[in-house]
């Protein structure tokens, strides 16, 4: 059974259509990424799921229940990191990561302690004299330290420092290998492509791609660099090829994933003297669908 | 110098904008009630010798307390009504409107993080504070020439140009001197709730002074801005004096917050937080135990308060049986309820007043839901296992407390300084009686609080617009001879003359019925729609 399952959710802030058909599932165990340009609808989707907000349309569960009907009971297995995290300027550290946690009920007295150490928070500082970075520690220790089935992130990390950005991925591997899902947003589009199993990409309220890493890969181009000893003839005439550029011996262009067999096929009868293929990352996926579908 | 000032008129202008709605509303609401309680005057004292032997009725310390000083004691012309029945509680409403403003152009903004944005930009160190100044000088400036050009226009019998120049001005000089004070206030203070919490108290002290001064010290008075306000004596001797001691003080205020604001960090205040526990407490464990920790502070000062309250109109009391035994004819000339003493009959106002001063704490408990959502606070609960009923139950739970409380201590005050005071001390358990006797209304109100928040959370602060309204038909409407369906408008039209009379279980019964049902409905609605953080 999914952890999570949309089906064709839409959400309207009056007449405009945040969400518009929104399908998404997260099997268990696994890392789900959510990554979308400003605006997209990944907060709102968010919101629906943890019955914050309501759907104006469609399904939206986790673990099988009603995400808004059974908030209560599936908030039981279920922890939540805002993007923005907002807290109370009077209370300390301390006293909110133990409110957070008691409101869950399963109290691990080792597991706070280690994390407040490993993200090195000073628990006795009131909220309001925190920084940005440190609100959002405070929110992460108390995810990290209830143990959840399901973990919502959504931009858990954007006021994080490199190192603290570190511990964060450790947690997400000991999640993973305790055999909880996460779904994590984020604009850290390294940090999805290191720890994600599965990703999509929402735009203007839908989604407009799914799948693995290597599936996505295999739906853009190739980066290819190449020298040969005799100049390659008529390349851009051959299917696949773009973006041409010839800088003295060297040859760069990009290729249809699909087509790369056939490119190197054919450039091979002219004498190879060195080769580099770079796959697309995150980022060229994310802005060549950012780009060709209208901008 | 003039650095310090860069950019001051442009963000003035700004603030101005943003508060194209707010102070527009503020003032004619302010000036339009003077206009029609000015315009009622006429109908209800007819010139006449009636006119003499209620002014000499008024001198009773209990009015006295309420309203303050008579100064048309020889001629109660309606200039000496106006000003005697009308400037206290016009000034008081100025007060509070210069607060709000003040505390949300200066430390509110401070807080949200908004006058860091405009302090990267090329405007002064001072400009935000400036600003926020002109805004609020420009404010009571307006509302000073309004009230006072359209009172000499009324053309009204006593209220020449003369005294209605020093009533508009006694106005806005109060406004000005709250809305320094306030921006002084914040300078030291590092939230915003505290500011206000500071700056209403300093209201509350003045009103508490004042009415004790007027009573038994003419000193303790003069030192309250609101006593010293009063002492221009507008219509009658219109003394021009105590205008501008309160400007120069206001102008010392200024200076000082200024200087203040000039040598603090951005954000930073001068009463500081000490480092806290780094573990909760154990009550802190669900919605209920941080809603109580969230208004811990509240609720004591509150309850500090209302006890002073009560001790306050308690010390009355004394003065009340003095005044009655020296003048033995006033006694047969007040129109009294058969077989109740005077002091009694005035129980009835305190107790009423005292339940709608009560009311603010209550509803500040209940409307804390949505101020918590909207800095995207209650988030952290609904996406944990706790039930929207639960969390705004748990917000009913400290209003409806609250409002148990609060009548129990200001009531409390009553009696312990009355008994102190009075020959035949009054009867604790009656009191309380009649206190609670308004339970059932203040219960609706916090139900429809409660509807508003379910409903439509932005409007949720109008309640304070009805309180506000309650408190004018409660408090001035038997001196204004207000009609009677305008009482009837307000759940606290719908109790008796408590402790006086009693309110009947059936009454009781329906009103309570009411508080549950909009309760519920409140409750309904907030489970159902859309919760923005
Ligand atoms: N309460 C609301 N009323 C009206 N529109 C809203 C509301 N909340 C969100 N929106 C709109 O819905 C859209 C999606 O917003 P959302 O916060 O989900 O974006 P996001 O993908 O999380 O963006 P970001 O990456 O910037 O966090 C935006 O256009 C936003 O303006
Ligand atoms: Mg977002």
């Amino acid at each position: 059974m999914a952890i999570i399952k949309m089906e064709q959710v839409v959400k309207k802030f009056g007449a405009f259509r945040a969400l518009d058909g929104i399908d998404l599932t997260v099997n268990p165990g696994e890392i789900y990424g959510f990554i979308g340009p400003n605006g997209a609808g990944k907060t709102t989707a968010i919101r629906i799921l943890l019955g914050i907000l309501r759907a104006t349309g469609g399904k939206a569960a986790i673990f099988g229940r009603d995400a808004w009907a059974e908030a209560v009971e599936i908030h039981k297995q279920v922890a939540y990191v805002p993007g923005e995290v907002n807290l109370w300027p009077n209370l300390t550290g301390g006293e909110v990561i133990d409110l957070f946690v008691r409101l869950r009920r399963v109290a691990n007295k080792n597991r706070r302690e280690e994390l407040i150490e490993r993200f090195a928070l000073d628990p006795s500082k009131r909220c309001g004299t925190y920084s940005k970075g440190n609100r959002q520690k405070v929110a992460l220790i108390a995810a990290f330290a209830s143990d959840a089935e399901l973990y919502i992130l959504d931009e858990p990390t954007s006021g994080l420092d490199p190192l603290m950005e570190q511990v964060f991925q450790e947690c997400i591997q000991e999640v993973r290998e305790a055999g909880k899902s996460v779904l994590l947003s984020s604009h850290i589009l390294s940090e999805v492509e290191r720890l994600c199993d599965r990703l999509s990409i929402i735009r203007r309220g839908k989604i407009i791609e799914t799948g693995t890493m290597e599936e996505l890969r295999h739906l853009t181009r190739t980066n290819v660099v190449v020298q040969t000893a005799e100049p390659i003839q008529s390349l851009q005439e051959i299917a696949g090829v773009h973006d041409l550029k010839i800088n003295g011996e060297e040859v760069c262009f990009s290729v249809d994933s699909e087509r790369i067999g056939a490119v190197i096929k054919y450039i091979s009868r002219f004498e190879i003297l060195s080769l580099q293929s770079t796959p697309p990352t995150l980022e060229d996926l994310f802005i060549h669908h950012y780009r060709d579908e209208g901008g | 110098m003039r650095d310090y000032f860069a950019k001051t008129s442009l963000l003035a202008k700004f603030a101005l904008r943003r508060e194209r709605l707010r102070i527009p509303i503020w003032i004619v609401s302010i000036v339009s009630i003077s206009m029609a309680v000015a315009c009622s005057f006429p109908g209800l004292y007819p010139p006449g010798p009636e006119r003499g032997i209620l002014a000499k009725t008024l001198e009773n310390p209990a009015i006295v307390a309420m309203i303050g000083p008579n100064y048309g004691r020889g001629d109660y012309h309606l200039g000496a009504v106006m000003a005697h029945q009308m400037l206290l509680f016009t000034a008081i409403a100025v007060g509070i409107m210069n607060i709000l403003l003040a505390v949300s152009h200066t430390r509110r903004d401070e807080e949200r993080g908004r006058i860091e944005v405009v302090r990267a930009l090329p405007v002064g160190r001072l400009s935000s504070a400036g600003a926020a100044l002109l805004v609020l000088s420009f404010a009571n400036i307006a509302i000073a020439v309004s009230t006072a050009s359209l009172l000499g226009l009324l053309g009204l019998e006593g209220l020449d140009w003369p005294g209605s120049c020093l009533y508009g001005a006694a106005l806005g000089v109060s406004g000005i001197f709250f809305a320094t004070a306030t921006v002084l206030i914040a300078q030291l203070t590092e939230t915003s709730r505290a500011a206000l919490g500071l700056s209403f108290s300093l209201l509350g002290l003045s009103y508490l002074l004042r009415a004790i001064g007027d009573v038994s010290s003419e000193a303790l008075a003069l030192i309250s801005p609101l006593g010293l306000i009063l002492r221009t004596q507008a219509y009658v001797n219109n003394y021009w004096w105590p205008v501008l001691i309160m400007l120069a003080v206001s102008i010392l205020f200024v200076l000082l917050a200024f200087r203040l604001n000039m040598i603090r960090d951005l954000g930073a205040g001068f009463i500081t937080a000490k480092p806290g526990r780094k573990t909760a407490p154990p009550y802190l464990r669900n919605p209920l135990g941080l809603a109580l920790r969230l208004q811990r502070t509240t609720i004591i000062g509150w309850a500090g308060g209302l006890f002073i309250l009560g001790v306050s109109y308690g010390s009355v009391f004394g003065e009340i049986d003095a005044f009655f035994e020296s003048s033995d004819i006033l006694g047969l000339l007040l129109p009294g309820t058969a077989g109740f003493s005077l002091t009694e009959q005035f129980t009835t106002t305190l107790l009423a007043v005292m339940t709608m001063i009560g009311m603010i704490p209550v509803l500040i408990a209940i409307l804390r839901l949505k101020s918590e959502e909207q800095q995207n606070r209650t988030e952290h609960f609904l996406a944990r296992a706790v039930s929207r009923l639960t969390l705004m139950g748990s917000y009913l739970i400290v209003s409806l407390s609250i409002s148990i409380l609060a009548p129990f201590v200001s009531v409390l005050g009553l009696w312990t300084a009355g008994s102190s005071v009075m020959a035949e001390p009054l009867d604790l358990k009656w009191l309380l009686k009649g206190g609670f006797s308004y339970l059932p209304v203040v219960w609706i109100m916090i139900g429809a609080a409660a509807v508003l928040i379910g409903f439509i959370p932005r409007f949720a602060n109008f309640i304070w617009l009805h309180l506000g309204y309650t408190f004018f038909v409660i408090y001035l409407g038997g001196l204004l001879h207000l009609p009677n369906w305008m009482r009837k408008l307000t759940p606290f039209g719908y109790i008796p003359d408590v402790p006086l009379e009693t309110l009947g279980v059936v009454r009781a019964a329906i009103l309570i019925v009411m508080a549950v049902i909009l309760i519920l409905l409140g409750l309904a609605g907030y489970r159902r729609r859309d919760v923005y953080g």
